[in-house]
């Protein structure tokens, strides 16, 4: 789909923390200069198209008394779809990317605990035979995870 | 660390798949569980301020967006030096996020890594030579591993308990 200056606006917007208020929308769209109804619509529509993946809270599993965990395996090609399956069947895994390394496998743990995280790269080293690399923060120097629209 | 009772569970588990999107949202998820909408604003407050909750907002697809190309730069820093460098490397309009995180060696010499995103490849490889300029001497080796595929991306999601 196309956006318009309107589209991009409202995604320029949004990335960032919404009002918390009974109508979030209607506030929202007052400071666009929306109506509410063309401000959800457009949403819904940018959810529909997958240019907006998620609308909701942002969890932060560390804060919750659980962790995060950066992973990287070094998979054999041939091996490469038979490991994915293995490795994004836990629940555990958020989010897996293949990248262009000789270590082409990443994925983010997020667990409800911090044992967690050793348990389950733990569990995927036995089934995979291949070495887990765990890739906690250490210092976090900003997150800005917006995109410009 | 916080601790969340089993309400604020609830809550989670409701909207850990996204906010509806109606004009009043927390009503419709507080009906959902069958407490008050104000309470459920309430402890959405409260775990705001705890940090369980980042923030409500959207996520965007950068491929959608044509920012296609993303690389993962990463850099073998001086320890002594990581603090200060990281601040300014974060610091840049095109990094989405920077953390410093422990070498793996003799596989993974690298301890400051900084996602950055571009339309091509070329793009990202310029604000690479941008970052490598500030970093200077304090790095003495660097890598950039571009991603080829997503192969999942689901976000957290809690189990239930029990």
């Amino acid at each position: 789909m196309m956006l318009d200056a309107t589209d991009r606006a409202i995604l320029n917007r949004v990335q960032d923390d919404i009002p918390l208020t009974p109508h979030p929308f209607a506030d929202l769209a007052a400071e666009l200069d929306l109506t509410e109804a063309d401000l959800l619509a457009r949403i819904e529509r940018m959810k529909a198209d997958r240019i907006i993946t998620r609308f909701g809270p942002f969890f932060d599993a560390a804060a919750m008394g659980g962790d995060f965990c950066l992973c990287a395996m070094a998979v054999p090609a041939g091996e490469f779809e038979s490991v994915l399956t293995k490795v994004n069947e836990h629940a555990e895994v958020a989010h897996n990317y293949e990248r262009t390394h000789r270590l082409n496998m990443w994925f983010v743990l997020a667990t409800e605990t911090p044992e967690g995280i050793t348990a389950t790269a733990d569990a995927i080293e036995t089934e995979t035979g291949i070495t887990v690399h765990r890739f906690p923060k250490l210092q976090e120097f900003f997150i800005g995870f917006k995109v410009a629209a | 660390m916080s601790t969340i009772d089993d309400t604020d569970r609830q809550i989670i588990t409701a909207l850990q798949g996204g906010l509806p999107l109606v004009p009043a949202p927390y009503a419709t998820v507080a009906g959902e569980l069958g407490i008050a909408e104000a309470d459920l604003i309430d402890r959405i407050s409260a775990m705001k301020q705890s940090g369980v909750i980042r923030r409500v907002a959207a996520a965007a697809n950068h491929y959608k967006l044509g920012m296609t190309a993303n690389g993962m730069t990463v850099w073998d820093v001086a320890d002594d030096q990581i603090t200060e460098l990281g601040a300014q490397i974060g610091a840049l309009p095109f990094v989405t996020h920077c953390y410093e995180r422990p070498r793996a060696r003799p596989d993974w010499p690298y301890n400051l890594f900084a996602m950055v995103h571009g339309e091509t490849n070329d793009e990202v490889e310029e604000k690479r030579a941008q970052i490598a300029a500030i970093l200077g001497e304090a790095c003495v080796q660097s890598d950039i591993l571009y991603s080829t595929r997503i192969l999942k991306k689901t976000g957290l999601r809690l189990r239930r308990k029990g």
